[in-house]
């Protein structure tokens, strides 16, 4: 065969899941945070690979429906979601342009990438004033990826994008 | 769809996944109970965003045993399904909830050895497990952060935290000898690589409690005799309460969805 349709079928397959945003982070997209892992044709079907953040993350069945509603909506059927596991989900994988989204709604996005991040006590700036004068109020947020912190210089409280 | 219990295979190691899947599940759901009656917001979220990663461990390793089973059961059948004696939960994660000084250790307990044993598990010759190791380091790592700090901040608190949090680790340290005995029908699965071997994991574990413990202000105890059972299906009776609690939506409403 000299062409098939199949390349523009899985590219846009590709671009209608990866403009699918996060339900708890709408500001950012599943390909920005690192969960949509691949799109590939199966068997006759598009068959798209996305892998959770946390084990118990509860928005993967949100995303699930929300990539098989943009597929259809982009005309295409016979779809199937693969969940997995390997390799872990880590925040390595946020792209720099989701990191600056993220401090640009307020967040405070996680360290450095490939840095090792976790528990190495670098000061998480201020998203609002970018000072480093900040604490940490809880490890635990409004959802399982972030933690509260609050700036002592200009006294706003912001929710940090863990390292994970 | 019957309301009945299901009977699971005998087989090593669904039987080890599974036993690990219990101890995430009913952890999971002890810790849930504090959701809306936490001493303080913050940690009402904390507690329930542990439960939600523990629930989650417990998912899909029970996913995982169902592949071995290959007998047509969900991760349902095994949380809603099964009575207290065909659960292989260690006790410890069964204890009740008690004041928050006996959630707090317990869960420090737990977690210390949690996090070492995830470690350890990243290397499993067995490649699920392995995955679902290493999607559980990192949750791990932040659950024995958070009940490090609290163990630290109540031992070492006011005289009534202290207390509390000496009471507590006395009565909770018995049921720690489970998270290092090997059943018999795990000694192959360490020999071939699958399991960690409990004693590996021990090192880490005593390191920890020895530098926490010490800052806490808190004594260990010197007490050596363990509990034991849960791994061979023998609860307290606490298991049954929350298994009642947990059960009776799918039990009395079979294949309800919402």
């Amino acid at each position: 065969m000299v062409s098939t349709p199949q390349p523009t079928l899985r590219d846009r397959a590709w671009s209608a899941a990866a403009a699918v945003p996060d339900p708890e982070l709408p500001m950012l997209t599943i390909a920005e945070l690192g969960i949509l892992r691949g799109v590939e044709l199966v068997d006759r079907f598009v068959e798209v690979t996305i892998t959770p953040t946390y084990s118990g993350c509860p928005a993967m069945a949100a995303i699930a429906l929300d990539i098989e509603r943009a597929l259809h909506e982009a005309g295409i059927e016979n779809t199937r979601i693969r969940l997995v596991l390997a390799p872990a989900w880590t925040t390595d994988w946020l792209t720099d342009e989701a990191r600056a989204k993220l401090a640009r709604n307020g967040i405070a996005p996680p360290g450095a990438r490939g840095s090792n991040c976790l528990f190495d006590n670098t000061p998480v700036p201020c998203p609002r004033c970018e000072s480093n004068a900040t604490e940490r109020i809880a490890e635990f947020g409004a959802t399982a990826c972030k933690s509260i912190w609050r700036c002592t210089a200009c006294r706003e409280p912001f929710d940090h994008f863990k390292c994970h | 769809m019957a309301t009945t219990s299901i009977a699971v295979v005998d087989d090593r190691l669904f039987a080890a996944v599974l036993a690990r899947a219990d101890d995430a599940l009913i952890l999971g759901h002890r810790l849930s109970e504090w959701c809306g009656h936490a001493p303080m917001l913050e940690e009402d979220l904390a507690l329930a965003n542990i439960a939600l990663d523990l629930i989650g461990q417990a998912r899909l390793l029970y996913e995982y045993a169902a592949t071995i089973e290959n007998a047509g059961h969900t991760e349902d059948d095994y949380a809603y399904r099964r009575d207290p004696h065909q659960f292989r939960n260690i006790l410890l994660v069964e204890q009740p909830n008690g004041d928050f000084a006996h959630t707090i250790i317990r869960q420090y307990l737990y977690s210390a050895f949690a996090h070492a044993f995830w470690q350890a598990m990243t290397s499993s010759a067995d490649a699920a497990l392995a995955a679902i190791a290493a999607k559980s380091v990192p949750e791990s790592a932040y659950h024995l952060r958070h009940a490090a700090e609290w163990t630290i901040r109540l031992g070492d608190g006011t005289e009534e935290s202290h207390r509390r949090a000496q009471d507590a680790l006395d009565a909770l340290f018995p049921y720690t000898g489970e998270m290092f005995a090997i059943p018999e029908t795990e000694t192959d699965l360490i020999v071939g690589g699958i399991l960690a071997d409990p004693a590996t994991i021990r090192p880490a574990w005593t390191a920890s409690l020895d530098r926490i413990l010490a800052e806490a202000g808190l004594a260990k105890p010197q007490s050596t005799w363990m509990q034991s059972g849960g791994r061979r299906g023998r609860h307290s009776e606490h298991l049954g309460h929350l298994l009642a609690e947990m059960q009776i939506l799918p039990r009395s409403y079979p294949g309800a969805i919402w």
